[in-house]
């Protein structure tokens, strides 16, 4: 998964949000400033006889994920899309996952998505690697009909060399028919 | 430059020995061929025998599909030269000629002088003195490292003397092998076309695909994924020299070179859905060749290079289309079975060896090009990456073998069946080399 780095720039810009809220709150400018030079002179006292000592405790913080899903629901969380035999439409059940990403990149024009399309192994590694790409088109198309620029969305078809289950049955190749989302 | 800063990163290339080799078990069509003798040659000189040349030439005709040679116990004696022997004890036998031959120390310190000589039972057993059974002899003399190649030589002389065929003995293939387990799991390769000196000769984190051989059996073009994206590069074997070829967005692949060897046929699909296009590989123009609104891939070129034969959807399910270069005009040559791909037209231009689907199962068969009659050669599943021998007497193509990717060996006729299985990991993509003498 490649959402690190998503979650990294929601992690900077969150404690930003936190300071805005601190410094708006005018009514009580002077008030604050006296106390704080009793607060001050306090601490100083405390720290010179030793009779108090502090400690911190870490902030009750959300994981990157949960960041995540609090905006773009648990299916941002989702990165894989998945195909019948030698089909490429996408599946009702997943536009879900598909809506969120699509929000995402609209929300994060800056970001790009890469699409890898993957084939079971049967046909061709040549017709697998134009089947795949097919897959991975049928992903674009779904997010530029929502909105998604075309220039946020790149392609890359895999075909079958590399599949998630190195298996030879029905259930490896439903599982190897598939687009993989990745930032 | 480039080299260097690949080697540190996601690519090795090397020519090391590797260690995994892959070995021809014969799974059908030894008895159907004819019986030949093939008898340890005679070791001349002092101290220990150099390694056996017979042996190999044995092998080797016994993996044409065509010959078999009986085994050393069964021989009524073993002969080093044609003088006194005595025909009818391998008449009798049904034995139809016999390979024989001495090795002696050269004159030259660490050579050798190695002498064979291939005779014909039937004449000889006519007893006829104005016909000499004697159907070829050559003498030859090389370092023992030389021999298994000189083996392959011999092999090649017995086999066109008694097929009228040339044969493929001195040849080579070029495969892709996985080995998850590596740091750099894609690894192309090349072998002898017995599977002896394997080696790498170009290592990747990343997929490998489509080797193909130039016509001078010097450079291979393949699709490399190290960049994270599909790429065409032509690498000179014996420089290590390689050569970017194509970058464009979206897929790079399915490169074959030109009978002239200054072409590649390619796919494309930088203008939408893959298209086949020709590559200068010198001036590196670009020509689209076909203009259609589905998947065309797998481009292949006649042998006399005026047209190429492709897979397209175009009718709906893949079929195998051809087109005549200079005029544009299409055609369609497969018609049976539910899907053909992967198709190549053997090097004598009769007939289409491809991938056909029956019944969902995916298996190498050849089409007479003038009769349109499909034949299925494999019982293998999941047959994939037909490729032809330069004498277009058998195909080499990946399949599964015992829940593993592997290669395999039929003969052109059908009759003779080989699995090449890998020693770890997995192997598929073959690619049989040109003559290469």
């Amino acid at each position: 998964m490649n959402l690190t780095m998503i979650s990294k720039s929601l992690l900077i810009a969150l404690p930003m949000l936190a300071l805005g809220a601190c410094s708006s709150n005018s009514e009580t400018d002077a008030q604050s400033t006296e106390a704080n030079k009793a607060a001050t002179e306090a601490a100083a006292e405390s720290t010179a006889d030793n009779t108090v000592q502090t400690d911190v405790v870490e902030a009750v913080a959300l994981t990157e994920e949960e960041l995540l899903v609090q905006e773009y629901t648990y299916a941002i969380l989702e990165t894989t899309v998945r195909f019948g035999f030698d089909k490429s439409m996408i599946q009702p059940r997943y536009t879900k996952i598909l809506d969120a990403h699509a929000k995402y990149l609209m929300d994060n024009q800056d970001k790009t998505l890469t699409i890898e399309g993957h084939a079971d192994e049967r046909g061709t590694p040549e017709y697998n690697i134009a089947l795949g790409e097919r897959r991975a088109q049928s992903v674009a198309t779904y997010l530029e009909n929502v909105g998604v620029s075309s220039s946020q969305i790149e392609l890359v078809s895999y075909g079958e060399e590399k599949p998630v289950n190195f298996g030879h049955d029905e259930a490896a190749h439903a599982e190897n028919r598939r687009a993989e989302l990745t930032y | 430059m480039l080299l260097r800063l690949l080697l540190s990163f996601s690519i090795v290339i090397f020519s090391a020995q590797a260690s995994a080799r892959l070995e021809i078990l014969i799974t059908e069509g030894v008895n159907s061929a004819r019986p030949i003798a093939v008898i340890p040659f005679k070791w001349l000189g002092k101290g220990p025998r150099p390694q056996g040349i017979a042996e190999i030439v044995s092998a080797d005709l016994q993996r044409s599909g065509q010959f078999n040679p009986i085994s050393i116990d069964k021989m009524p004696k073993t002969p080093s030269n044609s003088s006194n022997i005595d025909f009818s004890l391998w008449h009798d036998m049904g034995v139809e000629a016999i390979v024989m031959g001495e090795v002696k120390p050269a004159k030259e310190a660490g050579k050798f002088t190695i002498t064979y000589e291939l005779l014909d039972v039937v004449t000889g057993n006519m007893g006829m003195p104005e016909y000499s059974p004697t159907l070829d002899k050559r003498r030859f003399t090389v370092e023992e490292r030389k021999f298994r190649h000189l083996a392959h030589t011999v092999s090649d002389y017995v086999y066109e003397e008694l097929t009228g065929e040339k044969g493929a003995f001195l040849t080579r293939i070029a495969y892709v092998a996985i080995d998850r387990k590596s740091t750099h799991p894609y690894q192309l390769r090349i072998s002898d076309y017995d599977g002896y000196g394997e080696k790498s000769v170009l290592r990747s984190k990343q997929p490998i695909m489509s080797p193909s051989w130039s016509p001078d059996g010097k450079k291979l073009a393949y699709v490399s994924f190290e960049k994270r994206r599909s790429q065409i590069y032509v690498q000179n074997l014996y420089t290590h020299k390689r050569e970017l070829m194509t970058s464009f967005s979206k897929i790079n692949g399915s490169p074959r070179w030109s009978p002239d060897g200054k072409e590649l046929a390619l796919v494309l699909s930088k203008d939408g859905q893959p298209e086949i296009y020709i590559l200068n590989t010198i001036t590196k123009a670009l020509r689209r060749v076909t203009y259609n609104r589905t998947i065309d891939t797998e481009p292949s070129w006649t042998p006399d290079g005026k047209s190429l034969i492709f897979s397209s959807e175009r009718g709906g399910r893949p079929q195998i289309y051809q087109i005549e270069l200079t005029s544009g005009k299409t055609k369609r040559i497969t018609w049976e079975g539910e899907m053909n791909l992967g198709g190549t037209i053997t090097p004598d231009g009769d007939n289409l060896v491809l991938v056909s689907r029956h019944n969902g199962d995916y298996k190498i068969s050849v089409q007479d090009l003038d009769s349109g009659e499909l034949r299925t050669l494999t019982k293998t599943e999941l047959d994939e990456s037909p490729s032809i021998a330069p004498n277009g007497s058998m195909i080499i193509y990946s399949t599964v073998f015992q829940g593993k990717k592997g290669l395999a060996l039929v003969s052109m006729d059908g009759r003779f069946k080989a699995n090449i299985p890998a020693k770890n990991g997995e192997v598929k993509s073959p690619a049989w080399s040109p003559f290469l003498k």
